[in-house]
């Protein structure tokens, strides 16, 4: 049986509604610039759960009073991208460190992979599970 | 359509609305002089507003392209009206934000090879929204350094100014025959440039109002030989080098005060009154190198 039909995997906010659009995205930076968090953008093939530390595509973008210049960005990272996640992270620093307030994915593959479910055997009949990224069967800039 | 159904344009309305008036108003107040400058403006808003209305009944009104240069000597107010500028753009929902950004070639353009382009990039972040302002602009383009990277940064303005030009407006500034100079030799530039505004010099009588409004702002007030000294100050401080209009002037009055500071420290002792606190006296400004014909501060 599938269980996430249509392989979508759903990670970080928004990610059981649609794709969101170039406006919607507008708005949730506009929210997060008000807030005085600096915005960043992430890219990764690896989509595994614990792989938690993406590829950034630029630095953080810190002072910026306008979501224009950050959609400009995910545009470029897209463009660069198509066939990756891209995620924009909202990063808060009131409490002395940059601590993600937001995350959501804006760029999905055409075709996402998906996981399996790894059972491994050990020993007294205990069964170990792990998922497996099927994405990363292959070698690194094959995938996708 | 019968012309009942026509609603009756209201402009004078949108003008209310956009406090717009109160953006003009201030700049009529709190700046002396710069009549060319005032009607540029002027019509800008006008402009604008005029655009706006089209758009509300559906005419044809494309966003005008409002990159500007600013030129005219030191001290003659660009940077104040770039920032009036942000403020009466917002005002009329040209810019979203409404804040200036002032950056110099040091902002710009990098120092090794592939330094430039993300660093441009991230100062027009920063300004999207808003207004860049770019002081002394022509040092961004070295004809003498061929490998200079001023060339690169201009590249990316361009195409930043001509693609997005919804999300900011570019303000160049800086000395006019150097302007001139910068724009000749870089025309790609030259024709993204909608308004040139030319910053004329201050006469002596506006150098004076302006000494009045400054001092005005700090407290203080001229006796009567003071404001006669300073009238002989600025006809002479104006024939001097290094003459920065409204600069020299804040200079000079920022010396005056340090004086009467001194005179009145080392009269201490005696009876001192809030006026005198706030009175700069003649001898204050008198004491100045320019009447003894030395070099003046600049």
């Amino acid at each position: 049986m599938m269980t996430n039909q249509g392989n979508r995997i759903t990670q970080g906010q928004f990610s059981f509604l649609p794709d969101l659009t170039d406006a919607q995205i507008t708005k949730q930076l506009e929210y997060a610039l008000q807030n005085g968090w600096a915005v960043g953008i992430e890219y990764t093939d690896d989509p595994h759960p614990r792989n938690t530390y993406w590829e950034m595509h630029g630095n953080p973008m810190f002072d910026l009073k306008d979501p224009a210049g950050i959609l400009t960005e995910i545009n470029a990272c897209r463009k660069t991208f198509p066939n990756h996640y891209v995620r924009v992270t909202a990063f808060d620093s009131t409490r002395g460190v940059e601590s993600p307030r937001m995350s959501y994915l804006v760029n999905r593959p055409a075709r996402e992979a998906g996981f399996n479910v790894v059972r491994e055997e050990r020993g007294g009949r205990s069964v170990g599970y792990t998922i497996h990224s099927y994405a990363t069967d292959k070698p690194e800039g094959e995938r996708n | 359509m019968s012309a009942s159904e026509i609603l009756p344009l209201d402009l004078d309305a949108l003008y209310r609305d956009s406090n717009v008036d109160a953006s003009l108003e201030a700049l009529e107040r709190e700046l002396i002089g710069l009549a060319p400058v005032k009607q540029r403006v002027r019509e800008i808003a006008a402009l604008l507003l005029v655009e706006k209305l089209r758009r509300s009944v559906g005419l044809q009104a494309e966003a005008p392209p409002l990159h500007m240069s600013f030129t005219g000597n030191p001290g003659t107010g660009k940077t104040t009206v770039a920032m009036r500028m942000a403020s009466i753009l917002h005002g009329l929902g040209y810019v979203r934000k409404g804040h200036l950004v002032a950056v110099t070639r040091d902002d710009l353009v990098g120092q090794y090879i592939g330094h430039t382009a993300p660093k441009t990039k991230e100062v027009l972040k920063r300004a999207m929204g808003g207004v860049l302002f770019i002081d002394e602009a022509y040092y961004l383009y070295r004809p003498e350094n061929e490998r200079d990277y001023g060339q690169e940064a201009i590249e990316i303005l361009l195409q930043v100014m001509e693609n997005q030009r919804d999300d900011l407006v570019v303000i160049f500034a800086g000395y006019q025959d150097r302007m001139e100079r910068f724009f000749a030799s870089n025309p790609g530039l030259a024709s993204r440039v909608a308004h040139h505004v030319e910053f004329p010099d201050y006469g002596a009588d506006e150098l004076f109002a302006i000494a009045g409004l400054m001092l005005d702002r700090m407290q203080y007030v001229l006796s009567e030989p003071a404001a006669k000294a300073l009238r002989e100050y600025i006809a002479l401080r104006k024939t001097r080098p290094n003459f920065a209009n409204a600069r020299s002037i804040r200079n000079a009055l920022d010396r005056a005060r340090l004086r009467q500071a001194n005179r009145l420290f080392e009269r201490r002792g005696g009876p001192l009154t809030p006026e005198m606190l706030s009175t700069i006296e003649g001898e204050d400004i008198r004491a100045s190198r320019v009447f003894n014909g030395e070099e003046p501060h600049p």
